[in-house]
């Protein structure tokens, strides 16, 4: 006789996407504060804490303007039918990295929008981009605790970036005194390249694994799921 | 004279962006003034909502690194990573670069002005610096704007990216600069 097969509910599947984020966040202050505790420097630690909190607070305000003035342009954008002709430019990539968002929707638009700014460099844009993106495709999210596909595949883009131009490093490099800063470009777009294909091959791979599926229909999940 | 063009590429990128797209507009008859502010009241709820996980990040990140935890941390994996060729210079690079990108970009300065910019763990880590982003940041910020609580397989995603782009980033330098 066959062992029965266990019946793994949604909750269960997801459970490692959940801890993973509580254990580094937790083990990130705990460590910290023992570690400050027993270097003796216990203040500071605390005084960085404190300073931290609020820094946050300041850019989350110093991005209001920058937020406004971007989902402005990109209305305009959205409302000319500029969006749509770009959408459908890129219509076979964008389909091929996000086939559960309808190429219409406004999420196509913002995740375009947001990984040009990407590509051309413009980091203060495609974080308003960025957010916008995230809300649409929230929009389209049927459990609306948990991350989709769509969404996990291009947080993963964002953060391997994509630039093509790392204006702001070769700035840096430039101002400690390099003979040749913009040697690095090269060397960049190679190795962002790689970490960009490697940020898709891994959001698809593993999207697929037991542990992280979402169920698409209610249909396949089982009714036990819901007696639980 | 790249060095030119990368410059006027980044000083006009956005002033092209703004005027091209408005321009768009006008010619497709948009009341551009409208739908921007259509598309701006947007603005602030979505810089507010990002706050708390914002705050929760910073915090961490911070406690982290002023408590010496984060040095630590590099030292027990530099033998490690030594093995396979990859300088002990680098090493907090690679752990500091997903995890905050004001602290990566105080790594980079650092080693340009004590190994020299032109030196070879310099350029790897501005390739690092440019090849990368602040992975945990970006995951925090985008799914706390939206209260996504089951991140899934997005936290492995972006760290494995990271390892590959780092490890390409030393490679490459190497390739491209190395002695």
């Amino acid at each position: 006789m066959t062992k029965p097969k266990r019946i793994l509910c949604n909750d269960e599947l997801n459970s490692w996407g959940v801890n993973m984020i509580n254990i580094i966040w937790a083990v990130l202050i705990i460590l910290g504060f023992v570690v400050g505790a027993i270097n003796g420097n216990i203040e500071q630690v605390t005084t960085a804490a404190i300073e931290n909190a609020k820094t946050a607070v300041e850019l989350a305000f110093g991005l209001i303007g920058i937020m406004a003035l971007w989902l402005g342009i990109m209305k305009i954008a959205e409302d000319s039918g500029l969006i749509k002709i770009i959408s459908k430019a890129l219509k076979p990539v964008m389909l091929l990295l996000f086939p559960d968002v309808p190429e219409t929707h406004p999420a196509m638009g913002a995740m375009i929008m947001n990984l040009s700014a990407n590509i051309l460099g413009l980091g203060n844009a495609a974080t308003p981009f960025g957010l916008k993106a995230m809300e649409e495709l929230q929009k389209l999210n049927r459990k609306k605790d948990t991350a989709t596909d769509a969404m996990v595949t291009f947080l993963a883009i964002n953060t391997s970036s994509v630039t093509l131009i790392p204006a702001s490093t070769v700035a840096i490099l430039g101002a400690a005194g390099a003979t040749n800063p913009t040697e690095i470009i090269g060397p960049t777009i190679i190795a962002t390249t790689l970490s960009t294909t490697a940020a898709i091959i891994s959001a698809k791979t593993l999207q697929g694994l037991p542990r992280y599926r979402i169920e698409r229909t209610n249909k396949r999940r089982d009714i036990r799921c819901y007696l639980k | 004279m790249l060095l030119k063009i990368i410059d006027l590429l980044s000083k006009f990128a956005i002033p092209f962006m703004i005027v091209g797209i408005i321009s768009f507009g006008i010619s497709k008859k948009i009341k551009v003034y409208e739908s921007f502010i259509e598309g701006a009241k947007g603005g602030f709820t979505t810089a507010i909502r990002i706050i708390p996980s914002f705050v929760a990040m910073l915090v961490a990140i911070g406690v982290f690194r002023a408590s010496g935890a984060m040095d630590l941390f590099t030292k027990a994996f530099s033998p490690i990573l030594e093995v396979f060729h990859i300088p002990r210079e680098v090493v907090p690079m690679i752990f500091m670069r997903p995890l905050s990108g004001s602290g990566a970009q105080g790594i980079m300065s650092e080693l340009g002005t004590t190994y020299g910019p032109d030196s070879l763990v310099a350029r790897m880590s501005a390739v690092m610096m440019g090849s990368s982003e602040t992975t945990l940041y970006i995951l925090a910020v985008y799914f706390g704007s939206v209260s996504i609580k089951k991140q899934r397989h997005a936290l492995w995603a972006g760290l494995i990216a990271d390892a590959v782009g780092a490890i390409s980033a030393i490679y490459i330098s190497r390739l491209f600069f190395g002695a």
